[in-house]
């Protein structure tokens, strides 16, 4: 009797221990978010109280003035405008590349695998000092195209990897039977195949759009006031001693939100994304 | 794998749009950076440019800043690295537990958010929190009873932020990872093991370690070709100081690059890291994507 009621408290007692180290991983995760957005929401005054204040009166002001004097309103738009276009323009031209990959048998395909993969693995900085030296002279610096391109260099490997891996998926069959009714293989890719493999190319659109937005390197060095993204716009906000914190949280959470809507949205297949279709 | 023969034209036409793309955003710049890196280039000096052969390639090769900053590179992977594997895997384990439904959906969730968040808004949020007079850190660490640390200010101490931001971003990644690997032990093999030993660790080595496999070698693959690409998130918090102790190869090529404005160095060593990474990506991608072969 002693001994069933001792074991039983050691599962309660198993159970307690589980339930607090979630809930740490849960404070762990989410703590930076809550400092962020409470600081957002502080005054600058307040935001400089030494040791940091807890308990405060929530105001909206440096999102209102971040939005409308400081024209963070404006770099949203280009990043929306950057993230959406690129985002497109890799899926047009990477699902028919992945159902090649997928489905037609030819010559260097597993090349043309390793370079499609080794453009994921390249360091930015190594593409943006020729473009940087390229744009300058065709005079396309600071414009929206520029960043829209060189987005491509991610996001259609990113499109590629994820869609060859979805197109697997789709019965051969299908394809057969289609074949033998006389269909041409655009015919077959438009009408039988891309219709299934929907679910994976919203995921890898996703992708795209979420690494695009978040991008600071390449919009740091291609672009100045015009096609300034978001990201950028926060990094200028410090300059100077007297750093403005409540108006560089109020855009970074600005620029979080969006991505965390998203990723949420994809979350059971983030892994599968970010290990471009390795992990299943 | 089940394939098609077809027409060359057919192939062309699905395949064709996005080789040239990638060509043209991707190869082309590569070659005119090859251009610049046999040339004395200073966008200051733009009057003066002069070929100069390899000398660019064997002063990045000679140049004690350069390997420093790949050796921080390094560093932080290895250092990282294992503390991501290792809490990423206790995290998976306790997560592939039975029971508290709604709360390990609730971890879960939370682990996406470190992911998505913009690396530029980590350095930011790493500056507001570790700030040595107004940081939550200090605040924190105050409690138990440390005087106020200076984090940022301090080569060491920027260093740890640096991992600990890290850590913080990566550990979730590795952590749903090893998760679907998890869930891929099948059901049948891992009760029958259970019911064998009451060790987890016996379990662990033996049963679950060879469906993890695959997702470990997509996280060593991935996290080295992320930190040798990490930028974002150590320019918005120390900016590769104070001095040069958080100066990480990207960052050292973009200020040669753009705020010392030698192109053509930069070219250099831009190109001598992606020669790096290249034997690195062969080397490890050639272990993980089998199909490829």
């Amino acid at each position: 009797m002693s001994s069933r009621s001792s074991s039983g408290s050691g599962v309660s007692q198993h159970l307690t221990s589980q339930i607090l180290l979630l809930l740490l991983i849960i404070l762990f995760c989410v703590f930076p978010f809550y400092w962020m957005v409470t600081t957002s929401l502080k005054t600058q005054i307040l935001a400089l109280e030494s040791p940091p204040v807890w308990l405060f009166e929530p105001t909206f002001a440096n999102y209102t003035e971040v939005l409308t004097k400081d024209g963070v309103s404006k770099t949203l738009v280009n990043s929306l405008i950057v993230a959406v276009s690129t985002t497109i323009l890799a899926v047009l031209l990477g699902c028919p590349a992945a159902y090649a990959l997928a489905r037609f048998e030819f010559r260097g395909k597993k090349d043309l695998w390793f370079w499609f993969i080794t453009n994921r693995m390249i360091s930015p900085i190594v593409l943006a000092l020729p473009f940087f030296l390229i744009v300058r002279n065709i005079g396309l610096l600071d414009t929206h195209l520029v960043l829209i391109l060189i987005y491509l260099t991610f996001n259609l490997p990113i499109v590629i990897w994820i869609c060859t891996d979805q197109f697997r998926s789709v019965p051969f069959d299908l394809n057969e039977a289609a074949m033998l009714e006389g269909a041409s293989q655009w015919r077959i890719f438009r009408s039988i195949c891309l219709p299934l493999a929907m679910p994976g190319v919203a995921v890898s659109a996703i992708f795209s759009f979420i690494f695009s937005w978040n991008e600071l390197m390449y919009a740091l060095v291609l672009t100045r006031n015009n096609a300034k993204t978001a990201p950028a716009m926060a990094v200028s906000f410090m300059e100077g001693y007297d750093l403005p914190y409540g108006k560089i949280m109020a855009t970074s959470t600005l620029i979080v939100i969006p991505v965390i809507i998203f990723a949420l949205i994809a979350s059971k297949q983030l892994v599968r994304g970010l290990t471009m279709g390795a992990v299943k | 794998m089940a394939s098609t023969i077809v027409k060359r034209s057919t192939i062309a036409a699905f395949i064709g749009p996005a080789i040239f793309a990638l060509l043209a955003i991707g190869i082309l710049p590569l070659l005119y950076a090859g251009w610049t890196s046999l040339h004395y280039f200073n966008l200051t000096k733009l009057k003066n440019v002069e070929f100069i052969g390899l000398e660019n390639y064997l002063f990045v090769l000679t140049d004690e800043v350069f390997w420093q900053a790949m050796g921080r590179t390094f560093k932080l992977l290895v250092i990282a690295l294992p503390m991501q594997i290792a809490l990423g895997l206790g995290i998976a384990l306790l997560l592939h537990q039975p029971g508290l439904g709604f709360l390990r959906t609730l971890t879960r969730l939370s682990l996406v958010l470190p992911m998505a968040t913009t690396y530029a808004v980590v350095g930011l949020l790493g500056q507001v929190m570790f700030n040595i007079k107004y940081g939550v850190i200090n605040q924190l660490l105050g409690f138990v009873g440390f005087a106020p640390i200076n984090w940022i200010g301090d080569p060491t101490n920027a260093f740890l932020v640096i991992i600990f931001w890290d850590i913080w971003q990566w550990t979730p990644f590795v952590a749903l990872v090893l998760l679907a690997g998890l869930t891929t032990v099948p059901m049948e093999i891992e009760e029958a093991a259970k019911l064998e030993t009451k060790k987890w660790t016996t379990v662990l080595r033996y049963v679950q370690l060879p469906y993890l496999l695959p997702g470990l070698t997509a996280v060593l693959i991935l996290r080295t070709a992320d930190t040798l690409k990490l930028f974002d998130m150590v320019f918005t918090l120390t900016r590769g100081g104070p001095g040069s102790s958080t100066e990480l190869i990207s960052l050292m090529i973009q200020r040669v690059g753009f705020r010392a404005f030698d192109q053509g160095l930069a070219s250099a060593q831009a190109i001598i890291l992606l020669i790096i990474t290249i034997i690195l990506s062969q080397l490890y991608i050639r272990f993980l994507y089998k199909e490829v072969q």
